[in-house]
């Protein structure tokens, strides 16, 4: 392949298109694929063969789409028109009036002038729901793999580094350290081989976005993967995925044969010298593994037990070699930032926290679904103008961020900018992106104990803080949720989340007592308000009661 | 990668089972390496299952791992069963949307009619209740995947119904 033959590839695929005089695009993502997309696609085809337009109509199945709640969702593509809830009997209805008469299903319309469209700004979404996720021509034809081709023809690895490194951009797994610094250390290390890894174990309960990105634009990671490599200096790279994802699996498979088939992934890429090859990992169900430590034990194909650092990954990692770890979305950004600079990437979001982040929002919020905005959007516009507010009409309560290494937000920091920095003055953190909106019916210490519970299960065993620690905070928890606890089990909690915290071995255990702590920050009362009466005689804690003996 | 490859066996299970020759071609495919481990168990459960005590020997000897190893891997993961499923799987997420959105009720709801905990079967092996952490269909919440297909926006009630759908059917689901 070289760079003419791609865009040979993306005219002939623009030449294609062209016959058709519409396209119907239908939501293959997992969720509307829940709420019977299949079914849809099913009745578009068979109503478009009736009356013959099988030829002149083409059908064909994208990333999420966004709108996830109000699935299944269906684009036509001519006039970007986005219809929800579409069961066979509105495919039906789409096909008599949009298609063939061209006026549009009122019933099923959706308004895409909306907050929820308008307030967004897409980056690493930019291709869901725009291409079919299983065509490589498609991913060509909008652009895929100019990238790529730039930097092998034009950029030496040490320019396309500091393309990165000015660009802003952080890593997208949680903890936000700058990418390009990343590449550049495993850049300089030493060793005869370098692996690089896509961590695509997300983990997180109520966190979708790299599932989404997986499942609508394969080609974008593995372009991302291919260009990290050239940079870092490495001719093999995994992508480490949740079995719990078995679409996404499948679709990065056909990805990656199609990218094989082309040249695109294997010897001499664009006939320059640089080799690469990817190959999946499926993971087996074990949270610990998103860490990138007990993630390189479970490639080895070991038990996934993290390690102390250092020596870091990108000095000794898989096989003890140098290894690059980023994450899904981080990887999706970087074909982008290649292609329109690092100016342009910095221009988005903040000053410290540049671009965009992909967040899932979820829980009683009217317009569940994935969305990306630019970073330091203020809380209150993700809430209430992209996500419409709590879908109970009650009051909002708080929205959880990070899962079970995060905190809750609470209503009084709903100005607060969504960037790395102000989430952390609040004691939650980016974490990968999944967002859950709780309203005024949602019981914190109930919510504390969901993630501890989680904690226990998940913790590996290997450090003591965390094995005994998450059981006992739990223990403890469980003892206030059923109001049997004093306030010595109180201030014992604490003590407890602070022992954790400070000396577990790995992020597992060392955020594990963050939602118990946030909510203790922000619903104190909610907590003492569970705990039995102290002793009417004993000593109480605002000294009233020896002031009356007096 | 790295490491040079072991030999691989060649002649199957001395059983005779012809599924064990499946899995050799997955193991052999990874040429008999031990950083395989995780694939070879993902092929073995695919193929028979489940992972029970006699598989876990063959695989330890086929990929020449001690068997304390590959049993430390197999249950390690939550992936890896050592038991037989039900005949039906009834698979609720209790991620965090699916939480905030009542799925606790639910649990409860089904425990008490299938009268077994979630990570059980039923007594007449019927339905394997099973506890997800996410199953990333969060739009949908709250969420269970009954027999591979997602049903989203669950009641108890409708959750109930599923069950007692299996509960009745007796002979024709053999699939």
């Amino acid at each position: 392949m070289t760079v003419e033959e791609l865009r040979e590839v993306a005219e002939k695929e623009h030449a294609r298109q062209e016959q058709y005089k519409h396209r119907v695009l239908y939501c293959s993502a997992a969720g509307c694929i829940s709420c019977g997309a299949d079914a849809t696609r099913d009745a578009f085809k068979n109503s478009l063969k009736e009356r013959g337009l099988e030829k002149e109509i083409e059908v064909l199945g994208t990333g999420c789409m966004g709108l996830c709640g109000q699935g299944p969702l269906v684009k036509v593509h001519s006039d970007d028109t986005l219809y929800e809830r579409v069961d066979a009997a509105a495919a039906k209805r789409i096909v008599d009036e949009h298609v063939v008469k061209g006026t549009k299903v009122e019933e099923n319309l959706v308004d895409t002038t909306v907050p929820f469209f308008s307030a967004q700004t897409k980056v690493v979404l930019e291709n869901c729901g725009r291409i079919n996720a299983e065509s490589i021509e498609e991913y060509i034809a909008v652009g895929g793999y100019e990238a790529l081709a730039k930097c092998l023809t034009e950029l030496q690895p040490d320019e396309v580094i500091e393309t990165v490194r000015k660009s802003g951009l952080r890593g997208r797994g949680g903890a936000g350290y700058p990418t390009g610094l990343k590449w550049g250390i495993v850049h300089k290390a030493k060793g005869d081989q370098k692996y690089l890894i896509c961590n695509a174990d997300e983990g997180d309960p109520g966190a979708f976005m790299d599932r989404s990105v997986l499942e609508g634009d394969p080609h974008r990671i593995l372009e991302g993967m291919a260009i990290a490599g050239y940079a870092i200096g490495a001719s093999q790279g995994f992508i480490y995925i949740r079995a719990e994802y078995p679409l996404a699996i499948e679709r990065l498979k056909l990805a990656i044969k199609q990218a094989e088939r082309m040249g695109l992934l294997g010897n001499r890429i664009f006939e320059s010298q640089f080799n690469f090859r990817i190959d999946l990992r499926i993971g087996a169900g074990a949270f610990v593994c998103g860490e990138e430590t007990a993630l390189l034990r479970s490639i080895e194909g070991r038990r996934g037990r993290p390690r102390p650092r250092p020596p870091y990954p990108s000095e000794r990692g898989l096989w003890g070699m140098p290894t690059l770890i980023n994450n899904v979305e981080t990887y999706a950004n970087v074909a982008p930032i290649i292609n329109k600079g690092s100016e342009w990437f910095a221009s988005i979001g903040t000053p410290k926290s540049a671009g965009t982040k992909v967040f899932a929002l979820a829980g009683n919020i009217r317009n569940t679904g994935l969305i990306e905005v630019p970073m330091g959007i203020p809380l209150r516009k993700i809430i209430f103008d992209i996500g419409g507010g709590t879908s109970s009409g009650t009051e909002f309560k708080a929205a959880q961020t990070g899962g079970p290494s995060g905190g809750c937000i609470p209503k009084e920091s709903l100005d607060l900018p969504v960037d790395y920095e102000s989430l952390a003055t609040v004691g939650s953190i980016m974490g990968s992106g999944g967002m859950i909106v709780m309203d005024s019916t949602s019981n914190m210490v109930d919510v504390a104990k969901y993630f501890m519970e989680f904690c226990k299960d998940e913790s590996c065993g290997k450090c003591i803080p965390c094995r005994v620690g998450t059981v006992h905070i739990h223990a403890l928890l469980d003892k206030i949720s059923k109001k049997q606890a004093t306030t010595e089990d109180l201030a014992l909690l604490e003590e407890l989340c602070l022992t954790v915290m400070k000396t577990s071995l790995c992020g597992l255990g060392q955020s594990a007592p963050n939602p118990v702590r946030s909510t203790l920050k922000f619903f104190r009362s909610e907590y003492e308000g569970l705990l039995q009466k102290p002793l009417e005689f004993g000593p109480s804690s605002n000294g009233q009661g020896s002031d009356k003996h007096e | 990668m790295t490491d040079p490859s072991p030999s691989v066996p060649k002649s199957g299970h001395p059983s005779g089972d012809n599924r064990f020759k499946l899995l050799d071609r997955t193991i052999t495919k990874h040429h008999g390496r031990g950083d395989a481990l995780i694939e070879v168990l993902h092929a073995a459960q695919g193929i028979f299952g489940f992972l029970e005590n006699d598989l876990l020997i063959y695989v330890a000897h086929a990929l020449k791992l001690p068997p304390s190893t590959v049993y430390g891997v197999a249950t390690f993961y939550h992936f890896f069963r050592l038991k037989p499923k039900g005949e039906h799987t009834f698979v609720l997420c209790m991620g965090t949307a699916c939480y905030v959105k009542g799925a606790a009720g639910i649990q409860q709801t089904v425990e008490k009619h299938c009268g077994c905990k979630f990570g059980e079967t039923t007594a007449d092996n019927k339905i394997s209740l099973i506890q997800a952490r996410c199953v990333g269909s969060c739009g949908l919440a709250p969420v269970a995947v009954i027999d591979d297909n997602v049903a989203g926006k669950l009641t108890s009630e409708t959750a109930l119904k599923r069950i007692k759908e299996f509960q009745s059917t007796t002979v024709e689901v053999e699939a």
